[in-house]
C-alpha cells in the first residue's frame, strides 16, 4: 500500500470547458491584416513620396489617437493595443487622396473612429465599415479636397505634383458629355499592353492612395485568405459579379462601357473588394450570406458607375451592403444538424 | 477489412499530444490506503447508500443500492472497513454523500459475487446483471448502460454501433484498450449485440490509430456480422450523433435520441466491462483513464480502481510540476476542471489531465468580431456567437429559437473564437434557463 | 404659397377632427379611478408588487387583484392615497426589507480556487459549486445589485453583497436572482439578523470562514428557543419574534450575529 498523498500549496484555476484554445487572437488578425497591406502602403510611398508617407502617417496616427482619448475619458479599458484603429487609419488613409490636408485627415479619423465605431459600442459592434463611412462623409462635405487627384510621382523622380484626373473620372466625364466614349478616351479604357500594365501596377495612374496597385492589394489579398483571415468568397463574387456585369453590357455596347478589365483594374475595386468589403464585423457570418453579399456589392458597384452620378461606386455599395448585413444573417441560418430529418417528417 | 467511414460537417482539428502515453502499455497502481465512493457518479438517480459506518466490505461488494430505473448500484473497489458515510469532497464540485474505506490491503474479492452462464443466459437476464454490475457509459457521459439497451418497443434497433474514436486531444485510455485487449471488446460487442438483438456491429476508431484499427481488424475476423471503420481525424467525430451520421450515414433528429434512427451506440470501455461483468463475474471496480499532459513528471495509462483518491495517483505518478495550474477529470475540451486534488476517480474519469500555466485558455470578455469561425465549426450547426450575445443579454426567447438545447458542449466554438469568449458557459446558462422556463410553461 | 397653408391647415384640421372622432367612438373604456390611482403611484415599474409594471397593478387594484397596501415603493403614504380613491379603509402593513444572510467576505472566509468565468453569480455557481470555501455563502460578484431597481445592493470592496437599508423599498426582485438563496425580506423593525446560511457542521465552517455559524446554540438558549431553532447545523431566525432587545451580537462567540444599524459600507468602484 503506499500512501504518497502529496497537498498542492496553490489554487488551481477553474473554468468552463475548453481548456485549450487555438491560439488566435484579434491583435494576431489585426497585424496580419496591417502586414497584408504593407505592399499597398509601400506602391502609394514610392508613387507619392512625401504626399504618401504624410496621409498614411497621420491618418494612422489620428485614428489611434482618437480612440485612445475616447476610452480614456470614458474610463473605459484603452484597447488600442488591438490593432483595430490603426487598421482603421490605414485602410482610410488608402481612401483618401494623396493631396488631403492635415484637417480633411483629422476630421476623417474623427468620424471612422468616434462615430462610425465607438459610438456604436466599440469593437464588434459597429454596423458599417468605419473607413467607409469616414470617406463618404468626407466626400460629400469636402467634395473638392477629395476629389484633387495628382499624377504619379515617384520618389526621387524630381517630378513635380501635377493634377490630373482619375481613370473612372476621365470616363465618366467624357459619357456625361457625349453620351459616349470619345475616340481619345478609348485607348484609355480599353485594355492594350501599356494599359494592363499601368492598371495593374499602378505606374503613372492616378487615384486615391490605395487605389491603384491592383498587384499590390492582390499580394496582400492572397495572403489573408491563405492564412485564413479573410474568406474568399467575399473578394471572389464581388470581383466576379462586376466581371460579369461590366462584361455583358461591354458586349451589348463597347462604345459606351468601358471594358470590364478596365473596371476591374482601376478605381477602388480591388481595394473595396479585398480589404473593405471582408471586414468581419461588418459583413455576414455564414458563408452562403456571404455569397450574397459579394453579388450585392458588385451589382451595386457597377450601377453606381455606369449609371450613377459618382464615377466610383465602391465605398457606397459596401455600406449599403452593411446595412443588410443583420438581414442576411437571419435569412442564411445554417439547418440545425437533425433539424432536416424534422422537417421531412413533417410534411 | 476495415472500412472507411465518412466525415460529419464542422470540427475542428486540435494539437493532439497523444505520444505522450499513446505508446505505454497499461499500467496497474498499488493498492492505497483510502477509497472514496460517491454515489452520485452517473446520469440519473444517485444511488442509496446500503452500509454503515464500520462494516466489513470485501472487493466488489455492493455498498449502495441502484435508486430507480436510472440508476445503477456502486460497489466497494477493494477489501477493507468502512470508515465514514458522509459528504466528502468531489470532483463535481460541492462535497457530496459517499463511501469512504480503508483498505486493509489483502483486496480479498466478495465469495458471494453472483454468477452467470453468459452464453445460456437470455437477453434479460444479461441486462439486468449488466445493472446490477454498475456499469455506465466508460466514454466520461457514465449513462447507466441497461438504460441505453433497454429501447421502448416502438424504437426499432438494427445497429450497434462501437465508439472507439477517443477524439479528445491527451486521451488514449481507450486506444491501449484497444491494443492490449480486443478480444474482450469483441466479446462484449456480442453480449450487447444478443441483448439489443441486432446482426450489425460497426466499431469506428480514429485513423490516427493504425494500431488499434489493425487490432480490432484481427480480432473481429472470424464475426462477418461486425465491420471495423477508419474515422477521420476530426474533434468531436466521437461524439454520438457525429459518430452515426460518419459511419452510416443518418443524422439523429434535434432533440433526439440514436434510438430515433436505429443505433444504440457504445464506448469500447463499456463493451469491456461488460465482458468483464458477464463472464468474469467483477463488478464495474476500476477503468482505464490516462494521466496525462505537461504538468504530471510520469504520465501513464493506469488501471485505476473506482474510489482512488487523485492526490494518490498523483504522488504515484512523481508529483506536478511546479506551473501546473489547471488539472482536468477528462480531456482538455469536454473534461470538468477540479478545484482540489483530494477528489476521488469516478465511474466516468476518462483521463487526469495537468495543464500548465501557458497551455491553458484564459478567458476574457471581448466583444464578438463576427467572424463567423464558430458558425463554420460547430458539429450542431448552431450560430455560438449570436446565441452567448443574447445570452449576455437575457433574450431568452431568441435563444430558445437559436436551438440552443441542441449543443453538445464540446467546445469546438470557443477553442477557434479569436476574442476568447466564454462560449460554453454562456450555452450552459442559456440551456439551464430555457428548460427552466419550458418546465414553467409546462405546468402552467 | 397661400395654397401650401391652407392645404397643410386643411389636412391638420382634417386629421384632428379624425383623431377626436376616434378618442370618442374607439374609447377603450378605462374605470376612471384606474387612472387616478395610477397617477399616485411611484412610476417605477419595478414589479415589486407582482404586477407587469404600475398600468397593470393600477387595473389589478380596481378588479381587485391586488391589496391597496401592495406596492412597496410608495409605501404606507402611497397605501392610504389609494384607499381614499377606492373608498377603502387605510389598512397598513409594515414595510419589508432585503437582507443579505452572510457575511463572508474575501478577507472572512477564502477562495477555493480561482473562477476564470462569466462575472455573474449564477454562472459562477454553475463552475464546481463556485469559488468561496463555503459553498453556500456570498459570491459577490453583484448580480443581485445589478437587478436592483433603487441601487440599494452594494457591494463592498471586499466583494460582499449588502443591503443599503435607506434605499431599500422590499420589492423582493433580488430574492430569485442569487443563486444561494441568500437574501430574505424582513421587516424593517428587526435590527438583528444572523449573517449565515451554511450547513455544514462546526468544525468544517471553522475551517472555511471566521465569521460563519458553527450552530453552538448560544443564541438558542438565550432566547430560551423562542425565535431562534438550530437545525442541521445553522441557527436560523424567526422574524415574527422582537429579539433586539436580547443584545445577540454580544453572545455569539463567531460574530454571526449583527446589528444592523451599524453605518453603510463604502462601495467598491470595481463593481462591473
Amino acid at each position: 500500500m503506499s500512501t504518497n498523498a502529496q497537498p498542492i500549496s496553490r489554487n488551481l484555476l477553474v473554468s468552463a470547458s475548453p481548456h485549450i484554445t487555438s491560439g488566435e487572437s484579434i491583435p494576431r488578425i489585426m497585424y496580419n491584416v496591417i502586414l497584408a497591406m504593407v505592399p499597398v502602403c509601400l506602391v502609394s510611398v514610392y508613387y507619392f513620396g512625401y504626399y504618401g508617407v504624410k496621409v498614411l502617417v497621420l491618418t494612422t496616427l489620428f485614428c489611434i489617437g482618437f480612440e485612445y482619448l475616447w476610452q480614456k475619458m470614458l474610463r473605459k479599458p484603452v484597447t488600442i493595443s488591438d490593432g483595430s484603429a490603426a487598421v482603421t487609419g490605414i485602410l482610410l488613409a488608402l481612401n483618401l487622396p494623396p493631396t488631403a490636408p492635415w484637417w480633411l485627415m483629422l476630421i476623417g479619423s474623427f468620424l471612422a473612429v468616434i462615430i462610425a465605431k465607438q459610438l456604436y459600442g466599440g469593437l464588434g459592434y459597429n454596423l458599417f465599415n468605419p473607413a467607409l463611412v469616414a470617406r463618404v462623409a468626407l466626400l460629400i462635405s469636402f467634395p473638392v479636397h477629395m476629389t484633387s487627384w495628382i499624377k504619379a510621382t515617384p520618389l526621387f523622380s524630381g517630378v513635380d505634383a501635377v493634377t490630373t484626373a482619375t481613370p473612372l473620372g476621365i470616363l465618366q466625364t467624357a459619357i456625361k458629355t457625349t453620351g459616349a466614349i470619345p475616340p481619345e478616351v478609348m485607348d484609355q479604357v480599353n485594355p492594350s499592353s501599356q494599359n494592363m500594365l499601368t492598371w495593374f501596377t499602378g505606374h503613372m495612374m492616378s487615384g486615391s492612395l490605395g487605389e491603384f496597385s491592383a498587384l499590390a492589394i492582390l499580394l496582400g489579398g492572397l495572403w489573408l485568405i491563405y492564412k485564413k483571415y479573410i474568406y474568399w468568397q467575399v473578394p471572389v463574387t464581388y470581383i466576379g459579379t462586376v466581371l460579369v456585369f461590366s462584361g455583358i453590357f461591354w458586349i451589348i455596347d463597347p462604345t459606351r462601357y468601358a471594358h470590364p478589365l478596365f473596371h476591374l483594374l482601376t478605381g477602388g475595386l480591388f481595394l473595396g473588394a479585398f480589404f473593405m468589403a471582408t471586414d468581419m464585423v461588418t459583413s455576414p457570418i455564414t458563408k452562403k450570406g456571404l455569397l450574397v453579399f459579394g453579388v450585392g456589392c458588385g451589382l451595386i458597384t457597377c450601377l453606381i458607375r455606369m449609371w450613377g452620378s459618382y464615377p466610383e461606386g465602391v465605398s457606397f455599395a459596401i455600406l449599403l451592403m452593411n446595412g443588410l448585413t443583420p438581414l442576411l444573417d437571419r435569412w442564411f441560418k445554417p439547418t440545425v444538424f437533425g433539424q432536416r430529418k424534422l422537417y421531412e417528417e413533417s410534411k | 477489412m476495415i472500412k472507411r467511414a465518412h466525415g460529419f460537417p464542422g470540427g475542428v482539428h486540435p494539437d493532439y499530444h497523444k505520444e505522450l502515453t499513446a505508446g505505454r502499455a497499461l499500467e496497474v497502481p498499488p493498492l492505497f490506503e483510502r477509497y472514496v465512493v460517491p454515489v452520485a457518479q452517473h446520469i440519473g438517480a444517485p444511488a442509496k447508500v446500503a452500509v454503515e459506518k464500520g462494516a466489513q466490505v470485501f472487493k466488489g461488494t455492493v455498498i449502495a443500492e441502484a435508486a430507480g430505473f436510472v440508476s445503477v448500484p456502486m460497489h466497494s473497489p477493494t477489501s477493507g472497513k468502512v470508515k465514514a458515510v458522509k459528504n466528502l469532497p468531489h470532483p463535481w464540485g460541492p462535497n457530496m454523500l459517499a463511501v469512504e474505506i480503508v483498505a486493509d490491503g489483502d483486496d480479498t474479492p466478495d465469495p458471494a459475487l453472483p454468477r452467470l452462464d453468459h452464453e445460456a443466459a437470455s437477453a434479460e437476464e444479461l441486462r439486468d446483471f449488466i445493472r446490477q454490475a454498475g456499469i455506465v457509459g466508460m466514454g466520461g457521459a457514465a449513462f447507466p448502460t441497461h438504460v441505453k439497451l433497454s429501447p421502448p418497443r416502438e424504437k426499432p434497433i438494427d445497429v450497434l454501433v462501437l465508439n472507439g474514436a477517443e477524439c479528445e486531444p491527451y486521451l488514449t485510455a481507450d486506444h491501449r484498450l484497444m491494443v492490449e485487449m480486443p478480444e474482450k471488446v469483441i466479446a462484449g460487442a456480442g453480449v450487447l449485440a444478443k441483448i439489443l438483438n441486432v446482426k450489425r456491429i460497426c466499431i469506428g476508431v480514429e485513423d490516427n490509430k493504425p494500431d488499434a484499427l489493425a487490432a480490432l481488424e484481427k480480432a473481429a475476423a472470424g464475426h462477418d456480422n461486425m465491420d471495423v471503420y477508419s474515422l477521420h481525424v476530426t474533434y468531436p467525430q466521437g461524439a454520438e450523433k457525429q459518430l452515426i451520421y460518419a459511419i452510416l450515414g443518418r443524422e439523429v433528429p434535434a432533440g433526439g435520441l440514436p434510438m430515433d434512427v436505429g443505433v444504440v451506440v457504445q464506448n469500447v470501455g463499456t463493451a469491456a466491462a461488460v465482458w468483464d461483468a458477464v463472464a468474469g463475474g467483477m463488478p464495474l471496480i476500476e477503468r482505464i483513464t490516462t494521466v496525462t499532459g505537461r504538468g504530471i513528471r510520469q504520465p501513464g495509462n493506469l488501471v485505476l480502481r473506482i474510489g482512488t483518491l487523485v492526490e494518490d495517483v498523483v504522488g504515484w505518478r512523481g508529483g506536478m510540476t511546479n506551473d501546473t495550474i489547471k488539472v482536468i477529470n477528462g480531456g482538455p475540451m469536454m473534461g470538468m476542471a477540479m478545484s482540489s486534488l483530494d477528489v476521488p476517480v469516478l465511474k466516468g474519469s476518462s483521463g487526469l489531465l495537468f495543464l500548465e500555466r501557458d497551455e491553458v485558455e484564459q478567458y476574457h470578455h471581448y466583444p464578438c468580431i463576427r467572424c463567423g469561425r464558430c458558425v463554420d465549426i460547430c458539429p450542431m450547426k448552431l450560430m455560438p456567437c449570436i446565441i452567448s450575445y443574447y445570452t449576455e443579454n437575457e433574450l431568452f426567447d431568441e435563444v430558445e429559437s437559436l436551438n440552443v438545447t441542441d449543443c453538445i458542449e464540446c467546445g469546438s466554438c470557443a477553442y477557434v473564437c479569436p476574442s476568447s469568449r466564454i462560449l460554453v458557459h454562456h450555452m450552459k446558462m442559456g440551456k439551464a434557463e430555457v428548460i427552466a422556463r419550458r418546465r414553467k410553461r409546462a405546468v402552467s | 404659397m397661400l395654397e401650401a397653408i391652407l392645404t397643410l391647415s386643411g389636412l391638420a384640421i382634417l386629421a384632428s377632427f379624425g383623431l377626436g372622432l376616434a378618442a370618442r367612438f374607439f374609447a377603450v373604456k378605462v374605470d376612471p379611478r384606474v387612472e387616478k390611482i395610477e397617477e399616485v403611484l411611484p412610476g417605477a415599474n419595478c414589479g415589486g408588487c407582482g404586477a407587469a409594471g404600475c398600468s397593470d397593478f393600477a387595473k389589478g387594484v380596481v378588479e381587485g387583484k391586488y391589496a391597496a397596501n401592495a406596492c412597496p415603493v410608495g409605501g404606507p403614504s402611497c397605501a392610504a392615497k389609494i384607499a381614499e380613491i377606492l373608498g377603502e379603509e387605510v389598512r397598513t402593513a409594515e414595510p419589508h426589507v432585503a437582507v443579505v444572510l452572510c457575511a463572508g467576505d474575501e478577507e472572512q472566509c477564502g477562495n477555493r480556487f480561482d473562477y476564470n468565468g462569466i462575472y455573474d453569480c449564477k454562472a459562477a455557481h454553475l463552475i464546481q459549486g463556485g469559488f468561496k470555501a463555503c459553498t453556500y455563502g456570498c459570491l459577490g460578484l453583484g448580480s443581485c445589485a445589478r437587478v436592483c431597481p433603487f441601487d440599494a445592493i452594494i457591494m463592498t470592496e471586499k466583494r460582499l453583497a449588502v443591503i443599503n437599508r435607506d434605499k431599500c423599498v422590499g420589492c423582493g426582485k433580488c430574492v430569485p436572482v442569487c443563486p444561494r438563496h441568500l437574501i430574505t425580506l424582513v421587516p424593517i423593525s428587526r435590527k438583528t439578523h444572523i449573517l449565515c446560511s451554511s450547513h455544514d457542521p462546526g468544525a468544517d465552517v471553522r475551517k472555511k470562514c471566521k465569521v460563519g455559524c458553527i450552530a453552538c446554540k448560544k443564541c438558542e438558549k438565550t432566547v430560551n428557543g423562542e425565535g431562534i431553532t438550530v437545525s442541521d447545523y445553522l441557527a436560523v431566525m424567526d422574524y415574527s419574534q422582537d429579539l433586539d432587545g436580547f443584545a445577540l451580537e454580544t453572545v455569539c462567540p463567531t460574530h454571526t450575529i449583527q446589528r444592523v444599524d451599524s453605518p453603510v459600507p463604502q462601495e467598491s468602484e470595481k463593481t462591473a
